[in-house]
């Protein structure tokens, strides 16, 4: 310390943080070694710092004792460092002369001798206590946010986010790859536990969506590329063509009628191939937007193969007679090509979704082997209205003497496919149970079948679930605990003959049995989106081991990401039901609007800066950047950083041959401070 | 001290993935060797290969660098850079006589609290394996052999008488390390 | 290609069709057998469910004596034996106290083994080493008409599931489809045949055996194909126990081997059909199944 500095009177403090440290760390022992460093004016140990007691301690410590640095060694700084930088910055110092030890998640939470974890922590507090003599005064830079925000997925995740911001005035760009929004939701015929009818309660949201003056609705598009940070995001995304001029369609749909193909023939993605549909089609009848599709895979104006550019050749060898239908509308435009557009925002919640497990892959079950095997999606279609067969349950296999379809006078439902399975999926899907009794209750009303659900445990935890478990009970559905071990349709009496066999260990009678059915629904278990790892990359985000994107926090931040500015909500971060899913959806627009009421973001100002008299004028580190934020000056051959544009990863200065670049709060200084105290001890 | 040698680390974490990731292995209470000493920088790209070599002179017996995967990097590709440094200083440590093996680097994503305890594990037995580095008593060694050999000089001319062209020899050696 | 094979005791006891039979299709097929020198048990069934360390040990020696001949593929067609010898690797390498063990037991008679051999089911060899191809290429009276019904057991692909599904195994149906077979569709192809109950508990062993021979009958199959000895011996001798406690269910039972000597037009000695209880007809005129009856 050169004469003409203050003197360092640095404050430390350990924290017990109940026991959680005090029980692996001597809490005492550090702060009595610590107070015997150079510079230390005092050291305390406290039960929780994090406590207002504790805050409040720091401020008064800094007044009485002059203290002009602070160290607290506590949890992580991922969690409090913001607490003890705003107790320090109130006790009238700058935030920035403060800094943390982590003594619990990296020590006292992952070792088991006592006295090794106190070494540890002696150290490591060592370490933060020569660091922080390096620290200097800094400003934290405040950056304008951008008010619009991008929702991606128009599941009931991304409806409910984007009306909820739209509500409340902000301008929103919803994004859905399908032609339609309403995923998976718009599939399901009821919803559990109260059985509301699942269009009833989304359509109105879904039109809603559609007109609302502060959403811009891209269907049938797909984000490609997202630039930026929080609060100034440039996203790029693909508007497919359609082959229909949206603002034209009135989605009077007589094109469809119209079209060269008298039956509809191809396999409609929407029922889950159960139904069929034409070249030109609008996915279901509430569809949002109301404009139809053209699918050029199978329209006969288009010819196998495709442009240089990838899109396909329009051959015009096909009467159009859709066009015809059109009329004066002229919204068909065989032409259209795939259009890109870039947008400003803000925010963006993700809310990209699930996928349901391929039941091929437990082939046990025969699904795709026996026609009378479906999967729970399916049986949604199958019992729905307006699903390919008007709401009628009719097997897939078998015919009645009278040539007429069958209907099923047995179902069994198999709980668990792709889930709590250490072949497929380990984890619980969360909705199988309930939507398994859903469908059975369902199914049992459309054809007073007997319904059989083979379970491993039921799990009915939410608001009205047990009791809508106790309804299915005595409504006489039956309840076989045990995981199935096969179903086949190799018959061993008379009733078994040309039925399929459920066969599984009643684990509750302890015995093996044989439960002769018609129809076999799997409740398949939720997966990540087939993509989600593309996804996880577009956005900066993180995907745990299991593909789930995966939130800041698991209790705290639920809907935060490691990347400020991208929020999560809905499925594509977990299995959850469709309250849970609406809930963090609201959460997701709540912290979006946190961010744009408040109209700034502020930045750690670890931002890096060139000592113009020490850089020589190399130049490396002007590739190193990804943000462009190193310049050249020609003239003076020194190069400078453009601060605005520095995110303070420090790889410039990690490089540069000559240390001329320092980096805020991880100076070079402070880091070798810092090695030298973490191998102080012993 | 009469418990057993057992090897010091320093680690540097990237803040984005492998520090939460260590995080995470705390929140999981996964257990680890406890010679690890983990300084936390904002990405892998801010390793100074000097960092490595400090921590080493200093004492350490072994350097863990930990960043995000490959394609993860929250800076887009600090982690390519750290690779490159990577790959050059361990070709210097070998002409230094420092076993390559005691300077690692992993990609650890946030979601991989057991990797950290594995590879801390892991690298703790084998440090134990090579021994301790010990470079701080390497340099006392080396500094006293300079200081013997600048003696025998020193006598050795005193002996010989003045030489003219030497007028006189410098009073201290110079010091190679502090 | 050679591989070191290890018969174990089926194949020169109750499973001699199986040897008689698969070593003239290798021969023909340009593959290599040497049988281990002074090869022992496998280890199954008693040994295992007995003393596993013993077991391992006895199917050390034999993976032992492989590793010192220098073959490093060990071909084992016994399903029992496959399934030892490929459970002793597993712990072998899983296991460090096994490890222990069986290097132990080996010492005393001077051996050692790494665990580097691999042990290998001719079906994963003419599937993935020879190919299809050079099977189809080597067929001269394909078995055009001729129903099989394919039977792997339950060894080959449980617990490890090397080369084939756990629950739904295809290979020996592509085999078969490449020897110009109809493959029958059903859904036992993994399913128990008894095993040793039809020794100890026969009133349970037996009523397995019967139901995987009814259900073959019932779907159209003129014959059953196995891999495994202790599969064709509960499946082809006991039909008059079978018959005289529920029906009689005449359908013979043949290794996949017999088969693949049959297609290939080998002489009759080298496809053995005769060591059949239940004989399967003739090609020439193949018949359904139920008019095979003895």
């Amino acid at each position: 310390m050169s004469a003409k500095k203050e003197e360092l009177r640095i404050g430390f403090y350990v924290c017990h943080c109940g026991h959680n440290i005090a029980s692996m760390v001597d809490c005492v022992a550090v702060a009595r070694s610590v107070e015997k460093l150079p510079g230390v004016a005092l050291a305390r140990d406290y039960k929780y710092m994090c406590s207002d007691p504790g805050q409040v301690l720091i401020q008064q410590d800094i007044r009485e004792h002059k203290l002009n640095r602070i160290v607290v060694a506590s949890c992580s700084p991922l969690l409090h460092e913001h607490t003890f930088r705003g107790a320090t910055e109130a006790g009238g110092l700058n935030p920035f002369y403060f800094h943390m030890v982590n003594i619990r998640e990296h020590d006292s939470w992952v070792h088991t001798d006592r006295q090794e974890a106190t070494e540890k922590a002696k150290a490591l507090a060592e370490a933060a206590i020569r660091r922080v003599a390096h620290h200097k005064a800094l400003e934290i830079k405040k950056v304008p946010i951008h008010p619009d925000v991008l929702v991606v997925g128009g599941g009931i995740a991304g409806i409910h986010a984007a009306m909820t911001l739209a509500n409340a005035g902000k301008k929103v760009y919803l994004v859905e790859r399908e032609p339609s929004i309403g995923g998976h939701m718009a599939k399901f015929d009821k919803t559990f536990p109260t059985l509301d009818c699942a269009a009833c309660i989304l359509t109105p949201k879904m039109s809603e969506v559609g007109s609302h003056p502060n959403i811009t609705l891209w269907t049938y598009s797909d984000v490609t590329k997202v630039d930026g940070y929080v609060g100034n995001y440039t996203v790029q995304v693909k508007r497919k063509a359609r082959y229909i001029i949206e603002d034209l369609c009135t989605g009077c749909q007589d094109c469809i009628p119209n079209c060269v193909f008298k039956e509809p023939k191809f396999t409609d993605d929407f029922n889950e191939g159960l139904g069929k549909r034409k070249p030109v089609y609008i996915p279901f009848p509430q569809a949002t937007p109301q404009v139809v599709v053209i699918d050029p895979e199978v329209c006969l104006n288009f010819k196998r193969g495709k442009n240089p550019d990838g899109s396909p050749i329009v051959s015009d060898k096909c009467k159009k007679t859709c066009v015809e239908a059109c009329g004066e509308k002229n919204a068909i435009d065989f032409t259209q090509k795939d259009e890109l557009k870039e947008i400003k925002v803000g925010n963006i919640i993700v809310c990209t979704g699930f996928k349901t497990f391929d039941a091929g892959r437990v082939p046990a079950y025969g699904y795709g082997t026996y026609k009378n095997v479906y999967t729970s999606l399916e049986i949604e279609r199958l019992v729905n209205a307006s699903g390919p067969t008007g709401g009628e349950v009719i097997l897939r296999e078998g015919k009645n003497p009278d040539g007429s379809p069958k209907t099923p006078k047995s179902i069994g439902i198999i709980h668990c496919v792709g889930s709590r399975d250490k072949k497929t999926n380990i984890w619980c899907s969360r909705v199988c149970c309930m939507y398994s009794m859903k469908l059975a209750h369902l199914l049992k009303e459309h054809t007073d079948a007997e319904l059989y659900n083979f379970y491993i445990d039921m799990r009915t935890p939410g608001k009205g679930y047990e009791e809508f478990y106790n309804k299915l009970l005595e409504e006489g559905t039956h309840f076989i605990r045990g995981r199935v071990g096969e179903v086949t349709d190799w018959a061993m009496t008379p009733e078994e003959e040309g039925k399929l066999v459920i066969r599984v260990e009643d684990t509750l009678a302890g015995v093996v049995r044989r439960i002769p059915v018609d129809m076999v629904v799997l409740a398949t278990g939720l997966e990540p989106q087939a993509d989600a790892g593309d996804v996880r990359r577009l956005f900066n985000m993180s995907c745990g081991g299991d593909g789930w994107f995966l939130e800041r926090h698991p209790k705290l931040a639920p809907v935060n990401t490691f990347t400020d500015g991208v929020f999560l909500a809905g499925c594509c971060q977990g299995p959850k039901d469709i309250p849970d899913t609406v809930a963090q959806a609201g959460a997701a627009a709540a912290e979006a609007m946190v961010l744009i009421d408040r109209g700034y973001v502020e930045q750690e100002p670890n931002t890096a800066f060139i000592l113009d008299q020490e850089c020589s004028g190399c130049k490396s580190c002007i590739p190193l950047c990804p943000y462009t934020a190193i310049l050249f000056d020609e003239e003076r051959k020194k190069a400078y950083i453009n601060e605005a544009l520095c995110k303070g990863c420090g790889t410039c200065v990690g490089a540069c041959p000559s240390s001329s670049i320092v980096q805020n709060l991880f100076e070079d200084s402070e880091i070798f401070s810092e090695i030298e105290g973490v191998l102080s001890y012993d | 001290m009469t418990k057993p040698w057992t090897p010091r680390i320093v680690a540097f974490f990237c803040n984005w993935c492998t520090y939460t990731a260590a995080d995470l292995a705390g929140v999981s209470r996964l257990k680890y060797a406890s010679n690890v000493r983990v300084i936390r920088l904002m990405c892998s790209g801010r390793v100074d290969p000097q960092f490595i070599l400090d921590a080493l002179a200093r004492g350490a017996d072994g350097v863990l660098i930990g960043g995000c995967h490959p394609g993860d990097c929250h800076y887009v590709e600090g982690n390519y850079k750290m690779l490159r440094r990577f790959e050059l200083l361990k070709r210097m440590l070998v002409d230094f006589g420092i076993e390559p093996q005691r300077v690692r680097l992993e990609w650890i994503s946030a979601a991989e609290g057991e990797k950290v305890k594995t590879v801390i594990n892991e690298m703790t037995q084998q440090l134990q394996a090579l021994g301790p580095l010990g470079m701080p008593q390497k340099f006392t060694a080396w500094d006293q052999e300079l200081e013997h050999l600048a003696q025998a000089v020193q006598a050795r001319d005193a002996a010989a008488g003045p030489c003219p062209t030497h007028a006189a020899p410098s009073p201290t050696p110079e010091v190679v390390h502090v | 290609m050679k591989y070191a094979y290890f018969p174990g005791c089926s194949l020169k006891g109750t499973g001699k069709a199986y040897e008689e039979s698969l070593l003239p299709v290798m021969k023909h097929l340009g593959v290599e057998m040497q049988e281990l020198d002074d090869w022992n048990c496998c280890g199954a069934t008693a040994y295992m469910a007995v003393d596993e360390g013993k077991a391992c040990a006895a199917a050390a020696r034999n993976l032992a004596i492989a590793e010192k001949s220098g073959l490093q593929q060990v071909l084992a067609p016994c399903s029992a034996c496959y399934l030892v010898l490929n459970k002793t690797q597993h712990y072998l390498h899983e296991y460090p106290g096994m490890r222990q063990t069986v290097a132990r037991a080996l010492e005393t008679v001077g051996l050692r083994c790494e665990g580097t051999s691999a042990v290998r089911h001719p079906l994963d060899i003419l599937l993935n080493d020879i190919g299809l191809e050079a099977v189809k290429q080597k067929v001269t009276r394909p078995l055009k008409g001729l129903k099989v019904a394919p039977y792997y057991g339950c060894q080959i692909v449980r617990p490890y599931a090397t080369f084939d599904d756990q629950t739904n195994p295809t290979t020996m149906d592509r085999l078969l489809e490449a020897l110009g077979a109809t493959v029958v569709k059903w859904p036992l192809k993994t399913k128990c045949c008894g095993g040793s109950l039809t020794g100890t508990l026969p009133e349970a062993g037996l009523r397995l055996s019967y139901i995987l021979l009814k259900e073959a009958i019932k779907r159209g199959a003129d014959v059953i194909a196995t891999v495994c000895p202790l599969c064709q011996f509960n499946l082809d001798a006991y039909h008059p126990k079978i018959s005289a406690r529920w029906e009689p269910v005449p359908i013979p039972t043949v290794y996949f081997s017999q088969l693949m000597g049959l297609a290939f037009g080998l002489p009759d000695n080298q496809v053995v059909l005769h060591r059949g209880m239940i004989p399967m007809k003739p090609l020439a005129a193949p018949a359904p199944a139920a008019a095979a009856a003895r």
